[in-house]
C-alpha cells in the first residue's frame, strides 16, 4: 500500500497552487485526501505532482451570501453538515454532507474534493443539482462560473479544465423551502446504493416547484425531471399521492448500473423509494 | 479448583490489564518492529487464478538500486520445504504446496516472487519491474463442477476431490421409511474473510555467530510455527525463535503457517540482514486463509411431533487451492457437530473436500462448527414449520435431557455435561417470548415484517484431547514464584485479543494470596515459554488455564510445607489467605507469603526432603473436548420498501461452565454474535467466473460497522465441566456459532407467511426485496 514517487508541493496562495498544477505534466491537486490517497496507494492513481491545498485557508467557510449561501471548496463535510445556514431547501446539502462516509472522512474530506473527484456514488453531487447551484472555478485564466447541471460529465469527469481548482459554490435557497437527502447506503462503502436529494419550494403544503435528483444509479447524477413535474401542484401532506408521484421515478432511468451491490431492477425501484422518501422527509 | 478462601478474583468483572498499553498505542505489534539494517520484502502475486508461468525476468527488478534480493519458486524451492498441512484424513492428497508457486499459479494472490530491498518503496517499486508471462488455463471455481470432473486445480492429480469422508451411524434408510415428515433443503455457508484489524505481518533476524533464527510473526501458535519454520528452514529446532508480540486480532485465520514465514526466515538467513514483510490489506483478502465455503445438501426424517429421527447430508467443502495447515480437518468437524444439543440417532454424511482456484479455507471462528449448527439450527426450523409446532417447542421435543450427561451422540462425541432446558427457561423468563408472537401477528395484519429467530447450540471447546487432534491437543504451563514474591506465569497459549493477562491473573491471585498486579502473565516468546500449543479452538482457560492450575497446586503443597515447617505444624493444616498461610483456626498463626518464598529461596531451613526455589512445569492433557451451551433469540424487522433488515432485540442464554471473568465472556459473545451476524446479513467472498475475487476490498466486502449491530442482552447459565480443574468449558467461539442460523431462523420467520421456507445468507436487502416483491 505505497504510493509510486510523486514529488510534493504546498503552496501558499491559490495563484501558486495553479501554477503549481499547471507547470507539468500529470499533477494533481490534493485537498482532504480521502479518495485520492487510496487511490495513490493501490498506485491506481500515479500523478508526478501532488499540490496540497491545505494552506489554502481562505477557501473553508460556510457564509451567507445575497440571496443564498456560499460554501469554500476546502469546507469539511461536517462544517457543511452542521452549518446553521443551510436551512429550508439548504438541508438537503446538509444532509448530504452528514451522509458521507464516517466521522474520520467527513472531518478530513472536503466540499470542493467531493466535487471535482466526481464520483458517480457520491453524495454531495446530488445535493448541489437540486439546489441548482453555481459552482467557481478558479484556473490559468481566473475564475469562471459553472452551473451544477453543466458540471458532471460522467464517472469522474467533470468540466473542469487542467488545472482549474473548484474552489467553491453558490447556491439560492428560495423562501420557504424545504430540502432532505436520503440514501440507501452501500454496506461495505457507505456510497449511495441510490440517494436522492429534494428541494421543494413550497405554498402552504402545497409543492410549487420540486427539483429532485438522484446518484448512485449512472454515471452522473440526474434529475428526475417527471417525478419534479409530478409533485408540483401536489399537496405533500398526503403521503399516499407523494408515493404515487414518485412512484415512476426510477422506471425512467437509462443506463442504470447493474453491478455486484445492486441489480438495475432493484436500482430503480430504490429510487423511487429514496424519492418517496426524500419528499416526505423534506415536509415533515 | 481448589481455593481455600472464597474466590476474591475469579467471577470478579476486573477490568483488563493488557488494555491500558493496547488503548495508548505503547504496545508493539510486528510491524513496529525497527531492527538494525533491516530490509523490507515484498511479495508479487499472481492475477490469475489459473494459468501456466511461461517465463519470469527478474533483472528489471534486481537492476533497480536498493534492490538487494529477488527470488523465484525455483530459487528457494532447495532450501525451503513445502507448507504443512496437519491432519488425520486417510486417503487425503496433498500436492505440493510450495513458499512461491513454481510453474503454475492456483489462485488470485498466489506468490510468484519476492523481493528485498533497503527501504519498502523500492521493495514495492520493484515489484512492477518483474515481468512474468503467463499462459491462462481454465479456471476452476463452481466447487459442484469441480468436483464432478475436470479442468483440475492440480492437474498430476487427476481429480479435485482431495479426499471424501463418509460417515454413518443408526439405521438411517430405516428412519426415512414411512416417515410422516421428509424434507430437502440445500444450505450454503458462503465464503468469508476474516478481517484481523492487525494484517499478518513477519520479521525475521539470523545470527550466523549462533546460527540462529529470530521470527517475529503476528500468529496465534509461535511454538507449532516454530517447530515447523524448523523443518521447513532446515534449522534445528533449538535455534528456531518464535515471538509472537501484540496480535491484533486472528479468529483462526493466524493459526497457520503461511508462506512468508517461511520465506522471510530464509531472506533474512541469506542476506545476514534482518528482513521485514507486512501484509497489504489487498493480501489480507487475497492471501491471508478464508472461512466457511460449504455446500449441504440437507434430507430430514421427522414425526408429526417434531421429532427428528435421521438426516443425509451431502456436503462439499471448497478448499480452495491448496491446503493450508488445518484445511481438510476444519469440514470434519461439521460431521462430528451436525447432531447439535439433540438426540439424532440416525446420520448420514458424504463429506467431500473439493480443490478450487481460490483462496485456501482453513479455520475462522467457529471453525466447522458454525457450519454444522447453520444446518441443525435451521433443519430444526424447517420441522416447526412442517410440522405446525412452535420452534421452541420442537426443540425441547428433540433435546438430550438434563439426566443424559454425560451425553454419546451418533458421531461418536461424548458430551461432558449440560442442561439444555434450563438455557431455554432463562431465555423465556427474559423474553416475553407469547407477546413477541402476537405482536408478530398484529404486524403481519399491517403488512409488517418482523421475525422472531431462536437458535440453540452446543460447540466442541477446549481442543482436546490429543489423540483426537492433528498436532497435539494438551497445554503447558510454567509458573514461577520470584525470591520477592512477584509470580511470573509462562503460557503456551498465545493470547490476540482474549485477556489471558487478566483472567490468569485471577486465578494466581485467589490461588497463592497475591495482588493481580503481582502476577506476570508471559507468553509469545518460545525461548522464554518452553512449550505449548497455542490459543484456538476456545482452548486457553479449558487447558491452558487448567496446566496453570496443576502447576498452582504444585506450589501451593511446596508452600504449605514450607510454611508447617516454618509454624512447627502439619502442612495438611496450612491454609492460604491474603498474603499469608496460616493454621486452619488459628489466624494468628501465620506466615506471610513472602516469609515461604524467601525461605524456599534462602534454602537454609527447608523441611527434608524439599528442593529450593518455588516454580512449576506442568502439562495438562484433557481427557476430552468441553461443550458448551446455550440458546439466543433476536427480533428481525424487514423494511418492506427496501428490504433492509435490522435486528431490533438480541438476547443470548450462554453456559460456558464456570466463569473467570463475566466482562471477558460478555465481550467474547458480543464479538461472536458481532461477526455471526456479518455472515448473516453482510459478509460474502465474491469471485467472478474466472475466478477474480471481486470483493477484494472493504469497499466491496461488508464488514459490519458498530452501528450496524444491536444491543446484546446477556444471560448466563452455569454447567461446570467434570473435564479441567477449572470447571471453565470455553466461550470465544459461541457467539459465532449460535448467532447465524439464531439471525436467519429470524429473517426466515419474517417471510414465512410468504410461503418462504429458507433464505441463503447473506440476506441482502435486494434479496429480501425481491423475496417480497415476487410475493405481492
Amino acid at each position: 500500500m505505497l504510493p509510486s514517487a510523486f514529488d510534493y508541493v504546498v503552496p501558499d496562495s491559490l495563484e501558486e497552487a495553479v501554477r503549481a498544477l499547471t507547470e507539468g505534466p500529470d499533477a494533481r491537486a490534493l485537498a482532504g485526501g480521502q479518495s485520492l490517497l487510496p487511490l495513490l496507494k493501490l498506485r491506481l492513481a500515479r500523478p508526478a505532482r501532488l499540490v496540497d491545498l491545505r494552506r489554502l485557508d481562505g477557501l473553508r467557510y460556510v457564509r451567507k451570501v445575497d440571496g443564498g449561501v456560499a460554501v469554500g471548496g476546502l469546507t469539511p463535510h461536517a462544517e457543511v453538515a452542521g452549518s446553521t445556514l443551510l436551512v429550508g431547501g439548504g438541508r438537503a446539502l446538509a444532509e448530504a454532507a452528514a451522509a458521507i462516509g464516517d466521522v474520520q472522512v467527513r472531518n478530513r474530506g472536503t466540499f470542493g474534493g467531493s466535487l471535482a473527484h466526481a464520483d458517480p456514488s457520491a453524495d454531495l453531487p446530488a445535493a448541489v443539482l437540486a439546489l441548482e447551484a453555481t459552482l467557481l472555478a478558479h484556473g490559468p485564466d481566473g475564475e469562471r462560473e459553472i452551473r451544477a447541471g453543466d458540471f458532471f460529465l460522467g464517472p469522474f469527469a467533470t468540466a473542469l479544465r487542467p488545472g482549474e481548482l473548484l474552489v467553491g459554490a453558490r447556491m439560492e435557497i428560495p423562501e420557504g423551502s424545504r430540502g432532505a437527502y436520503v440514501k440507501l447506503r452501500h454496506k461495505a462503502s457507505g456510497f449511495a446504493l441510490v440517494g436522492v436529494a429534494a428541494v421543494l419550494e413550497m405554498d402552504g403544503s402545497t409543492c410549487r416547484r420540486a427539483r429532485l435528483t438522484v446518484t448512485g444509479t449512472g454515471g452522473r447524477p440526474l434529475r428526475l425531471e417527471e417525478t419534479e413535474e409530478a409533485l408540483a401542484g401536489l399537496s405533500l401532506e398526503d403521503g399516499r399521492a407523494v408515493r404515487e408521484a414518485c412512484s415512476g421515478a426510477g422506471e425512467v432511468l437509462e443506463d442504470v448500473h447493474d453491478d455486484l451491490h445492486g441489480s438495475a431492477e432493484y436500482r430503480r425501484a430504490m429510487t423511487s423509494v429514496m424519492a418517496t422518501r426524500a419528499v416526505l422527509r423534506a415536509v415533515g | 479448583m481448589a481455593t481455600t478462601t472464597v474466590p476474591k478474583q475469579i467471577g470478579a468483572r476486573v477490568r483488563r490489564k493488557e488494555d491500558p498499553r493496547l488503548i495508548t498505542g505503547a504496545s508493539t505489534y510486528t510491524d513496529d518492529l525497527k531492527l538494525p539494517g533491516m530490509a523490507y520484502c515484498t511479495v508479487l502475486r499472481s492475477p490469475h487464478a489459473h494459468a501456466r508461468i511461461a517465463s519470469i525476468d527478474t533483472s528489471g527488478a534486481e537492476a533497480t538500486k536498493g534492490v538487494l534480493r529477488v527470488v523465484t519458486g525455483r530459487d528457494v524451492q532447495e532450501a525451503i520445504g513445502g507448507l504443512p498441512v496437519a491432519h488425520k484424513i486417510e486417503g487425503l492428497l496433498e500436492p505440493p504446496h510450495r513458499v512461491l508457486a513454481i510453474d503454475e499459479v492456483r489462485y488470485v494472490g498466489d506468490g510468484v516472487a519476492a523481493v528485498v530491498a533497503e527501504d519498502p518503496s523500492t521493495a514495492r517499486d520493484a515489484l512492477e519491474r518483474i515481468e512474468v508471462e503467463y499462459e491462462e488455463l481454465e479456471a476452476v471455481v463452481d466447487v459442484e463442477k469441480a468436483a464432478a470432473g475436470g479442468p483440475f486445480v492440480h492437474e498430476e492429480l487427476g481429480t479435485n476431490v482431495a479426499f471424501t469422508f463418509p460417515f454413518e451411524a443408526g439405521d438411517v434408510d430405516g428412519a426415512f421409511q414411512d416417515a410422516p415428515v421428509v424434507l430437502r433443503q440445500r444450505i450454503v455457508n458462503q465464503r468469508q474473510i476474516p478481517f484481523a484489524v492487525e494484517p499478518r505481518a513477519v520479521a525475521a533476524r539470523f545470527d550466523r555467530g549462533h546460527r540462529k533464527l529470530e521470527i517475529w510473526s503476528s500468529t496465534q501458535i509461535p511454538h507449532l510455527l516454530r517447530t515447523q519454520l524448523s523443518v521447513m528452514l532446515g534449522i534445528p529446532e533449538h535455534s528456531v525463535r518464535v515471538i509472537a508480540p501484540e496480535v491484533g486480532g486472528g479468529f483462526g485465520s493466524k493459526l497457520n503457517v503461511y508462506a512468508e514465514e517461511a520465506l522471510v526466515g530464509h531472506l533474512a538467513r541469506e542476506l545476514g540482514r534482518p528482513v521485514k514483510w507486512t501484509a497489504t490489506r489487498t493480501e489480507g483478502f487475497q492471501a491471508t486463509i478464508h472461512g466457511r465455503d460449504q455446500l449441504a445438501d440437507v434430507e430430514i426424517a421427522a414425526s408429526e411431533d417434531g421429532v427428528l429421527h435421521g438426516m443425509r447430508v451431502k456436503l462439499l467443502q471448497d478448499l480452495g487451492a491448496y491446503h493450508q495447515l488445518l484445511t481438510p480437518v476444519i469440514p470434519t468437524l461439521t460431521v462430528l457437530m451436525l447432531p447439535g444439543a439433540y438426540r439424532l440417532r440416525n446420520l448420514q454424511v458424504e463429506l467431500k473436500g473439493v480443490f478450487t482456484d481460490k483462496t485456501p479455507t482453513d479455520a475462522y471462528r467457529g471453525a466447522g462448527r458454525p457450519e454444522a449448527n447453520f444446518i441443525i439450527e435451521r433443519v430444526l426450523d424447517l420441522i416447526a414449520d412442517a410440522t405446525g409446532i412452535d420452534p421452541i417447542e420442537v426443540r425441547r421435543r428433540n433435546f438430550f435431557p438434563a439426566d443424559a450427561f454425560p451425553a454419546d451422540t451418533c458421531t461418536g462425541l461424548t458430551y461432558d455435561s449440560g442442561n439444555y432446558q434450563a438455557a431455554v427457561d432463562l431465555l423465556l423468563e427474559t423474553v416475553d417470548y407469547d407477546a413477541l408472537r402476537r405482536e408478530q401477528a398484529q404486524r403481519r395484519e399491517r403488512g409488517e415484517l418482523m421475525g422472531i429467530g431462536v437458535a440453540c447450540y452446543v460447540e466442541i471447546c477446549g481442543l482436546g484431547p490429543s489423540a483426537a487432534l492433528p498436532a497435539g491437543g494438551w497445554e503447558a504451563c510454567t509458573l514461577e514464584v520470584r525470591r520477592t514474591g512477584r509470580v511470573v506465569v509462562k503460557t503456551g497459549v498465545s493470547p490476540h485479543g482474549q485477556g489471558e493477562e487478566t483472567t490468569f491473573s485471577q486465578i494466581v491471585a485467589d490461588a497463592l494470596g497475591v495482588g493481580l498486579n503481582d502476577v506476570e502473565i508471559a507468553h509469545g516468546d518460545t525461548d522464554y515459554v518452553p512449550e505449548g500449543i497455542g490459543t484456538f479452538g476456545s482452548r486457553a482457560q479449558a487447558v491452558g488455564g487448567a496446566a496453570l492450575s496443576m502447576a498452582l497446586e504444585d506450589v501451593r503443597d511446596k508452600s504449605r510445607k514450607i510454611a508447617g515447617h516454618l509454624l512447627e505444624a502439619d502442612p495438611e493444616d496450612v491454609v492460604f489467605d491474603e498474603g499469608k498461610l496460616h493454621i486452619r483456626g488459628a489466624p494468628d498463626r501465620a506466615v506471610g507469603f513472602q516469609d515461604v518464598v524467601t525461605a524456599a529461596y534462602m534454602a537454609d531451613d527447608l523441611p527434608e526432603g524439599v528442593e529450593p526455589g518455588l516454580a512449576s512445569t506442568r502439562f495438562f492433557e484433557p481427557s476430552n473436548f468441553t461443550f458448551p451451551f446455550g440458546v439466543h433469540l433476536c427480533v428481525v424487522d424487514i423494511d418492506p420498501d427496501t428490504g433492509e433488515p435490522s435486528i431490533r432485540r438480541y438476547v443470548a442464554v450462554d453456559d460456558c461452565g464456570n466463569v473467570i471473568n463475566p466482562m471477558i465472556v460478555d465481550g467474547q459473545i458480543h464479538g461472536g454474535v458481532a461477526q455471526a451476524i456479518a455472515q448473516s446479513l453482510y459478509e460474502q467472498a465474491v469471485y467472478d467466473a474466472d475466478g477474480q475475487l471481486v470483493t477484494g476490498s472493504l469497499m466491496d466486502y461488508a464488514v459490519p460497522r458498530a452501528s450496524y449491530l444491536p444491543s446484546y442482552e446477556l444471560r448466563r447459565t452455569t454447567t461446570p465441566t467434570p473435564v479441567n480443574p477449572l470447571g471453565a468449558k470455553g466461550v470465544g467461539e459461541a457467539g459465532t456459532i449460535a448467532g447465524n442460523p439464531c439471525v436467519m431462523n429470524a429473517v426466515v420467520d419474517a417471510v414465512s407467511h410468504l410461503g418462504i421456507r429458507h433464505v441463503d445468507m447473506p440476506a441482502t436487502p435486494e434479496k429480501l426485496w425481491r423475496i417480497i416483491t415476487e410475493r405481492d
